[in-house]
């Protein structure tokens, strides 16, 4: 027997499911710290997708339970739409199975490989299968499942369906157990936190063992579903182009223009004229050589990039800032940046990068990552930022890259790729961001000038009335006529002595003020005279309101004790007519 | 001025401050206080008392910025804490003062430099030097030897001392506050200001002061406040000629011009401090020359000292250029002690009295 014979019968297809079993760490399941956060990133992603096609605020449940030394049990529930129950198997049970993958529009997931992924890491490391409980509606039923998937043919394996009693009107919810470690909490809850920064529209409940965290939607809104559209002709690809044009009944310019997106009359003549083809020839008649040809022309022209007001889902300018609509391999994209500067960032070392595709954190592989290497070509010297590489100082960049196909650098969708179009679209989302914030550092400064004058006059000058008065031996003087004179201005001054707190308003303008005064501390300000109009507690901080009506050359006053603290403002008056001082500073 | 008097017009002075800032708050102004810039871009030579003073560059501090009115606190608590100091009739270091201001809250020092300048400020705003605030420098005063007699207030009362009878070895310690010495009587016919404690040890042991009737001050290297007021006393009292004998290097050259002109640092002192009349005896790079006396190679940077030295004003004379001209052409430098190549006795037998004579003091 020839040795080709002998190797011929060796030779078999492969299933994907066994694939990726060898080549666990291409989905992130490489080690068991990763498998955590891989699945409940999967899950999550697919909630807040589902959420976003039905058009609810997604409400997310997550739980990571230890049920053996090393095994765990998470449990993502959500309130989509849930899943017909004849789909279940095989959105659990089988890789690369997705409603997505073949539409051009913005979602989380694309291949339909990162749940079911999950299922079979479980059945590798515990043996157990899966359970899936699924409603989709008030008047259907729960559906309970358990599910495996047959590793040799990658087909869902039904270990056993019920229907099941859920308190739940509609949703999904998926448990899934394996060996893993919890390690990686903190970047689990890294991970939680900023899903919900770029996802301000839903509520993530998280129980972590004993421990219970909650991210609060900050967003009323429900975020309007991107919409499949037609490929752009830049993008395609000759397979593609192919298929459509065996598939079609219609004329090539009929074609062109019904079959991509921004293509015209105008634009799908021209094509044709650099095809060399009739406008009038059926597609489906083209040779192979003939469609290169006109692959070849439609890469020629040039064509509007997409409508991305349909297809992606910016976070939104309220948030951040996003750059024009751009097109890579005819994917459209968008960039989105933002940058936040000062507060309670820390002063030294790297600046803090949060970068996301499609509204999901990327949390590993950072420095392989394009906008990593972006944010590190960006010479932030010229804006007045340090810079060793990434820029220095209390610095937060924040990227989003939303396309209709985030291109990544591997399956795990950890580090987005370098392609020249979104490199350069990142570069100058960063740059606008750059200037923007020298003009608002330049800003800040001119306003300390003005700071640093209310806290000479209304801080250290008293103080120093009060020791020239004691070395005189007079009366002591009082300095509100300077305050009054140099201010024009109405003065809110906090100080606190002996255990209580005064908090006065002078008014130097000429005008009534009008105002609500904040006054946000430890202290709950039960005995203030005059009481507080409002008060609330937020995690052991009350906000304290009062409203009042401040007469030119007035004073107003109230105090209370308490340890003193926290934040002043006042509200209710133009920024440039205010000055608050905290003469405990 | 007798004690009492000079405190009587330190208090009123600092009070006077004190009042200029509360009659500004009271009529709703921000307080505010004016002094002399104090670079050497702001020295000048003063005709009449022949010393280096600041000019008439002034800068004005307002309360109307964190950093001044902070400055400004910090002066009313020094001048508070002076006030009290000369009502108490006690005294403090400026580092004693710099501690004592931990407990002054926002007025507290940053650091002792921070002290010692606002006192300098003060020094100037009252033209009372700070041993009229009983502020005491940290560095103590060089010592003094020969025929004189003093009255000093001490603790244990009034004490009068002749500085050769009733002093050991080493002379007499000059206090911090020479205010408070009393100038008796002397017998002397010059006083000799020396850099180095070698020369000054074998002045004393060779009889120098006895011999010659002189007058013998260790300067210490660069002399203190102390040091240079009992220069400026000795010489404006009893009006006798001082004379500086340091090494013959550009460095000491300073140190003579510093007791004979005053010092940046206390431009605002210089008729308190410096001697205008004090002259430069030696070592001269022309004594090098003509004792043939053992030296070392200048360096470049000593070098650099002397030419900026023949652009400074306070050397711009002939005796200064030609010696400086000399020095630099023949590259050398010596130091006083030097002499002792010569024999233990050369310097107060030969050197000394020749080149007195030559000076037409002996």
């Amino acid at each position: 027997m020839v040795l080709a014979d002998e190797l011929a019968k060796q030779q078999r297809s492969i299933s994907v499911a066994e694939f990726f079993e060898k080549n666990k760490h291409l989905l992130g399941f490489d080690s068991p710290t990763r498998g955590v956060i891989t699945t409940i990133k999967e899950a999550v992603d697919n909630a807040l997708d589902a959420c976003e096609e039905a058009q609810v605020l997604p409400d997310i449940y997550i739980s990571i339970k230890k049920t053996g030394t090393d095994i765990f049990r998470i449990i993502v529930e959500d309130n989509g739409p849930g899943i017909v129950p004849a789909q279940v198997p095989f959105v659990f049970g089988k890789l690369l199975y997705g409603s997505r993958f073949h539409q051009i529009r913005q979602t989380r997931g694309q291949q339909g490989i990162g749940i079911s992924a999950a299922v079979l890491y479980a059945q590798l490391t515990t043996g157990l299968p899966s359970i899936v409980i699924s409603r989709t509606g008030a008047k259907e039923s729960a559906h309970r499942f358990e599910i495996q998937i047959k590793i040799e043919t990658n087909e869902p394996d039904i270990i056993s369906e019920k229907p099941f009693e859920w308190d739940r009107v509609h949703g999904t919810r998926v448990q899934i157990e394996f060996k893993s470690t919890m390690s990686a909490k903190k970047k689990l809850l890294e991970y939680l936190k900023y899903t919900s920064i770029v996802n301000p529209h839903a509520r993530f409940r998280v129980e972590l063992d004993d421990e219970a965290f909650t991210f609060e939607r900050v967003s009323q809104e429900v975020i309007a579903c991107p919409v499949a559209i037609q490929p752009h002709p830049h993008g395609i690809e000759f397979g593609q182009l192919k298929r459509m044009a065996a598939a079609s009944e219609q004329k090539l310019a009929d074609f062109l223009i019904e079959g991509f997106s921004r293509v015209g009359k105008k634009t799908a003549q021209e094509m044709c004229e650099k095809a060399g083809l009739k406008a009038t020839a059926k597609v489906s008649g083209l040779s192979a050589d003939q469609l290169k040809a006109l692959l070849a022309a439609m890469q020629e022209v040039s064509v509007p990039a997409p409508l991305t007001t349909q297809c992606l889902s910016p976070i939104g300018e309220e948030l951040i800032r996003r750059g024009p609509a751009s097109v890579f391999s005819g994917h459209s994209f968008v960039v989105e940046a933002a940058i936040g500067y000062g507060g309670k960032l820390p002063a030294e070392g790297n600046a803090i990068i949060l970068r996301f595709a499609n509204r999901v954190p990327l949390m590993y592989q950072q420095g392989a990552c394009a906008i990593t290497q972006c944010v590190a070509n960006v010479n932030w010297k010229i804006y007045n930022l340090s810079q060793q590489g990434l820029p220095m100082g209390p610095v937060l960049i924040l990227v989003h890259v939303a396309s209709t196909n985030v291109p990544f650098t591997s399956e795990s969708k950890d580090a987005i790729a370098s392609i020249p179009e979104i490199e350069k679209e990142i570069v100058l989302a960063l740059q606008d961001l750059g200037r923007d914030l020298k003009l608002f550092v330049s800003r800040r400064d001119k306003n300390k000038v003005a700071e640093d004058r209310a806290r000479a006059v209304c801080a250290i000058i008293p103080e120093l009335a009060q020791k020239v008065s004691e070395i005189v031996e007079k009366p002591l003087v009082d300095t509100s006529p300077i305050e009054g004179k140099l201010m024009r201005k109405l003065i809110a001054k906090k100080w606190t002595k002996d255990g209580k707190i005064t908090i006065e308003i002078s008014n130097y303008t000429g005008y009534d003020g009008e105002i609500s005064v904040y006054d946000i501390s430890q202290d709950n300000a039960a005995d203030a005279v005059p009481k507080a109009g409002f008060v609330t507690e937020v995690e052991g901080q009350f906000t304290k309101v009062w409203k009042v009506v401040v007469a030119p050359q007035k004073v107003w006053r109230v105090s209370y004790s308490g340890k003193g603290g926290g934040m002043l403002d006042v509200r209710g008056i133009e920024d440039g007519k205010k000055m608050v001082v905290d003469l405990d500073v | 001025m007798s004690k009492e008097e000079l405190e009587r017009q330190t208090m009123s002075s600092l009070l006077s401050i004190a009042n200029a800032w509360y009659d500004q708050m009271k009529a709703g102004d921000i307080p505010s206080i004016s002094l002399p810039t104090r670079t050497k871009y702001n020295i000048e030579y003063d005709d009449t008392s022949e010393v280096w003073k600041y000019g008439d560059k002034e800068s004005l501090r307002t309360a109307a910025t964190a950093k001044s009115a902070t400055h400004l606190l910090k002066m009313a608590y020094v001048i508070g804490f002076v006030r009290q100091q000369l009502i108490e009739n006690r005294s403090s270091t400026l580092r004693e003062m710099y501690y004592i201001s931990e407990g002054w809250k926002r007025a507290k020092f940053g650091a002792q430099d921070e002290s010692n300048f606002l006192v300098e400020d003060l020094e100037i705003l009252t033209e009372v030097p700070r041993e009229g605030f009983h502020l005491r420098p940290e560095e103590d005063g060089a010592s003094i030897y020969g025929p004189m007699r003093i009255k000093e207030m001490t603790r244990r009362g009034l004490k009068t001392i002749h500085c050769q009878d009733d002093v050991g070895a080493a002379g007499y310690s000059i206090p911090n506050n020479v205010e408070n010495i009393e100038f008796v009587d002397h017998d002397a016919k010059f006083v000799i200001a020396l850099e180095t404690g070698g020369m000054y040890d074998r002045l004393i042991e060779n009889g120098f002061d006895e011999e010659y009737g002189a007058i013998l001050i260790h300067l210490k290297g660069q002399p203190a406040r102390s040091t240079r007021r009992m220069l400026n006393k000795i010489n404006s009292t009893w009006g006798i000629p001082v004379l500086v004998f340091t090494d013959g290097d550009p460095w000491s050259y300073r140190i003579f011009a510093s007791v004979a002109y005053g010092a940046i640092k206390s431009a605002h002192m210089s008729e308190l401090l410096a001697t205008p009349k004090a002259q430069f005896l030696g070592l001269q790079p022309s004594d090098i020359r003509d004792y043939n006396l053992p030296s070392d190679k200048l360096s470049e940077k000593d070098v650099e000292a002397l030419n900026a030295e023949l652009t400074d004003p306070r050397f711009a004379t002939d005796y200064w250029k030609k010696q400086i001209n000399l020095q630099l052409e023949m590259g050398l430098k010596s130091e006083q002690q030097a002499f002792a190549a010569r024999g233990l006795d050369f310097v107060t037998k030969k050197y000394l009295p020749a080149r007195l004579s030559e000076m037409g003091i002996i």
